[in-house]
């Protein structure tokens, strides 16, 4: 295996209480991308800190072109030409595209003053050269989402790198963004950059990657050469277990009886006279490329913004909301598509995270806390969810995303909800989760609850879905029974 | 809090307190071996008093700052709500009325910081820095002629005594911290002061009305900082125009001594009094050791901002 651009061999690291790494393996050649695959808490991230230079590992060694390196910090990494795209945006949205490009590196002309001029050249240069036009003194924050992510790997090419490392860069893209990376990422391959891409989409990393390497509990679990594989021989190297079904059988018949209804439901310009019907027991996928309005939706029926028009009923009766609380009092639970900024207190327990809802119901007639209640509520939901913790008592933030989600998950099941909106409730989690995340949603549907469920994954809302709604644009494009629902379908009313 | 299973020896060490309560230890041993009047039974009367009244302004402070919030007009509210009981003592109402109209200053007072901070979303900082001097102002405008002097002799008497060697303003300090313990960890409002530091937007989210919460650990702070005003009328036998003022230093000083982050979300009662505790004794120590009040200042000036130091350096190590 010699020849390799990249070797990393035999790393180990360990954090008090978890043994993170064990005898891991990672190689890339010139011009390779190659695909990192793994539960969360396998050991990806760590593997790629250790590589960027974020954090030091407790053996094994790195060989760049054969040469034995060691990297104190990640400025010593880039200095060796390996850049990394974070799987979280680390840019300013008050800065414009140029200035966060050159963030740290800014030109200077005489007498120490920014060269303004020069630096937005060289970024239309590096932007065009990426085959997208991006206004270079377009202030981040008005930029869509792919193009941010655009400017971070552009971000990561300015140092010239070597090997590049993308940490699910495709999360929050949808799909013609998607390809628009990929050829980005294959342009990058004839220069001969070795690549390597973290991504917890099977076909994406079928599509893109050469070569396939799988870490599970922290030590290599197979390698296979990109062509001669498929989802199902990725998933059983990932999880070496077969999973069961991605998706589960609905168990009761569909009941006519409405739960909620929105009628005329308006803020502009992200919604626009947005009406539908939700029933008992049914999933109602809602579809949309990313900014139709989906999220905005979502919040105007928690209260959490004013609508300008509409109207809410919920069992035939007319409501206002005007506070998420009134969304919770009235039984309607939100899952946030940001568990991290609007769904968990990370630095709170499991157990006060999952009782955060429901305050009311664990307090005496003193107003004093009843643990014993509180702790039965917080241990009933981490047997029924199956979440891997440590206990109750667990910090959220050290838990992996999956089981930040059921966390996230549990809080609202413990009002008891009639409606449950479910805002892209497997972003960002690995396959075993996000197949137990879907048996979650089937199940309560199937005991009555009322589901909306947003998602970008098409194949999510198709498999899930009894019915699909389509926004675009702010409005309503589409409303499909599962059986008219196909992707085709679906996709024309997304962009037109 | 403690596990079962684990000894007491193991959660002491875990705690950050702990930490905090073997540096007080050190402190005053260091200053006994300098001088030994420290350690007299009179000089720890005097020096608990004078903490108490620090701590339980700093009791009100630490619910907003584990809101993430602050309130800089501590002091200044202090003095009003002594200035305003003092007036209704002059006035010759009954002293518990009179002990009541300077409860609802402060209460006021917080009221008003908590609402352009909460409802009006003014940055707290900037909200509480004006009310520092406009409390102080409407002292001023309020006071014809000097200081208050002819406040009732009942009230001095009790406000100032002791009860089995304990000075009252320990009394009372002991049971708002009590108090104050039992609230921020055993009951829902607590819960959501600790979640709102922690996570504001999605502790609203969880149906919390965040607002409401806010608001009313300002209040909280107005009424600790009046309990203080008022002890200051009783220590002074009189209502100054200057009384309680600076006291946000040594309170706020207290309360991030004490483990509390200014970020929010983290802190206690017990590390609260001892953070009250290591200000108190640092300066009886340095008027002690006979420092000049100059180098007084200076130096618990320093020891506040490495306090905040070491507050960063923890919570990086946290990561």
């Amino acid at each position: 295996m010699s020849g390799h651009l990249l070797e990393m061999r035999g790393i180990s690291k360990s954090y008090p209480g978890a043994q993170a790494l064990q005898q891991a393996n990672l190689s890339a050649g010139a011009g390779e991308i190659v695909g990192l695959l793994g539960e969360n808490g396998a050991g990806k991230s760590t593997l790629v800190k250790i590589l960027a230079g974020a954090q030091q590992p407790d053996g094994g060694e790195i060989l760049i072109k054969g040469v034995p390196v060691r990297f104190k910090n990640t400025r010593e990494a880039a200095a060796c030409g390996i850049s990394i795209v974070f799987q979280e945006f680390n840019l300013c949205p008050n800065l414009s595209a140029t200035e966060n490009l050159f963030l740290g590196h800014e030109m200077r002309g005489g007498l120490g003053l920014l060269s303004a001029q020069r630096m937005r050249e060289k970024a239309r240069e590096s932007f065009s050269r990426l085959r997208t036009e991006i206004d270079p003194n377009a202030l981040v924050r008005n930029l869509g989402v792919a193009q941010q992510q655009i400017i971070e790997v552009a971000k990561a090419l300015q140092q010239n790198p070597g090997i590049l490392i993308m940490d699910e860069p495709t999360a929050t893209l949808a799909d013609k963004e998607i390809q628009i990376l990929f050829a980005i990422m294959r342009e990058l391959k004839q220069r001969g950059l070795a690549i390597i891409f973290i991504s917890h989409k099977l076909n994406e990393v079928l599509e893109i990657t050469d070569r396939v390497v799988c870490l599970r509990d922290g030590r290599n679990s197979g390698e296979i050469e990109s062509k001669s594989a498929d989802a199902d021989k990725l998933v059983s190297m990932m999880v070496g277990r077969d999973l069961g079904r991605m998706y589960m059988p609905r168990q009761s018949k569909r009941s006519a009886e409405v739960v909620l209804e929105i009628r005329q439901f308006a803020r502009p310009p992200h919604v626009n006279n947005v009406s539908f019907q939700l029933r008992r027991g049914e999933i109602l996928g809602l579809a949309g490329l990313i900014g139709a309005g989906r999220t905005e939706l979502a919040r105007l029926i928690m209260g959490a913004d004013k609508k300008t028009a509409g109207t809410l009923a919920l069992n035939g009766r007319r409501i206002e909301i005007r506070h998420p609380a009134d969304a919770v009092a009235c039984r309607i639970g939100y899952v946030s598509e940001d568990r991290k900024r609007l769904g968990l207190v990370l630095g709170m327990t499991v157990r006060e995270n999952c009782t955060m809802t429901v305050h009311r119901q664990i307090v005496n007639r003193l107003g004093l806390i009843r643990r014993r209640a509180e702790n039965e509520i917080a241990d009933r939901y981490i047997s029924r969810l199956q979440m891997k913790v440590s206990s109750r008592e667990q910090i959220t933030r050290n838990l992996s995303g999956g089981n930040q989600q059921k966390v996230a998950l549990a809080k609202w099941l413990a009002i008891h909800p009639d409606v449950l909106i479910l805002d892209e409730p497997t972003r960002g989690i690995d396959v075993g989760a996000k197949a137990e995340v879907h048996q979650i949603i089937t199940r309560l549907a199937d005991q009555g609850v009322a589901i909306l469920l947003i998602s970008s994954e098409l194949s999510e809302v198709l498999h899930l879905a009894d019915r699909v709604i389509v926004m675009h644009q702010g409005r309503l494009t589409a409303d499909l029974p599962r059986e008219l629902a196909t992707e085709e379908a679906v996709m024309k009313a997304a962009v037109s | 809090m403690g596990m079962p299973g684990t000894s007491l020896f193991q959660w002491l060490l875990r705690r950050r307190e702990s930490g905090i309560f073997l540096a007080l230890l050190a402190l005053a041993c260091l200053i006994t071996s300098f001088q030994p009047k420290f350690a007299t039974a009179s000089n720890l009367f005097l020096v608990s008093r004078q903490i108490a009244f620090t701590a339980i302004i700093a009791l009100g402070v630490l619910f907003v700052i584990l809101t993430s919030g602050i309130d800089l007009s501590v002091g200044s509210t202090a003095g009003l709500s002594g200035f305003t009981a003092a007036l209704a003592m002059a006035a010759g109402w009954p002293v518990v009325v009179a002990i009541a109209v300077g409860l609802l200053t402060g209460a006021a007072v917080g009221a008003i910081n908590g609402a352009i901070v909460s409802y009006v979303g003014v940055t707290p900082f900037i909200v509480t820095l004006g009310m520092l001097g406009a409390a102080h102002g409407a002292v001023l405008v309020i006071k014809q002629g000097d200081s208050i002097r002819n406040i009732p002799h009942s009230f001095i008497s009790v406000a100032n005594g002791s009860l089995f060697g304990i000075s009252v303003p320990v009394l009372i300090l002991i049971m708002l911290a009590v108090l104050s313990h039992v609230v921020l960890n055993h009951t829902a409002f607590g819960r959501r002061v600790y979640a709102i530091g922690g996570n504001e937007e999605a502790t609203a989210f969880s149906g919390v009305n965040t607002r409401a919460v806010k608001f009313l650990t300002y209040v909280i702070c107005g009424l600790a900082a009046s309990v203080t005003g008022i002890l200051f009328v009783a220590r002074f036998q009189s209502a100054q125009a200057d009384a309680g003022r600076g006291m946000e230093l040594d309170a706020i000083a207290a309360t991030v001594i004490g483990g509390t982050s200014l970020m929010g979300g983290e802190g206690t009662v017990a590390g609260v009094l001892l953070g009250a505790i290591i200000m108190g004794v640092i300066r009886n120590g340095l008027v002690l050791l006979e420092v000049s009040s100059y180098w007084q200042e200076l130096i618990i000036g320093g020891i506040i901002v490495l306090a905040a130091i070491l507050d960063v350096v923890r919570s990086r190590k946290r990561g």
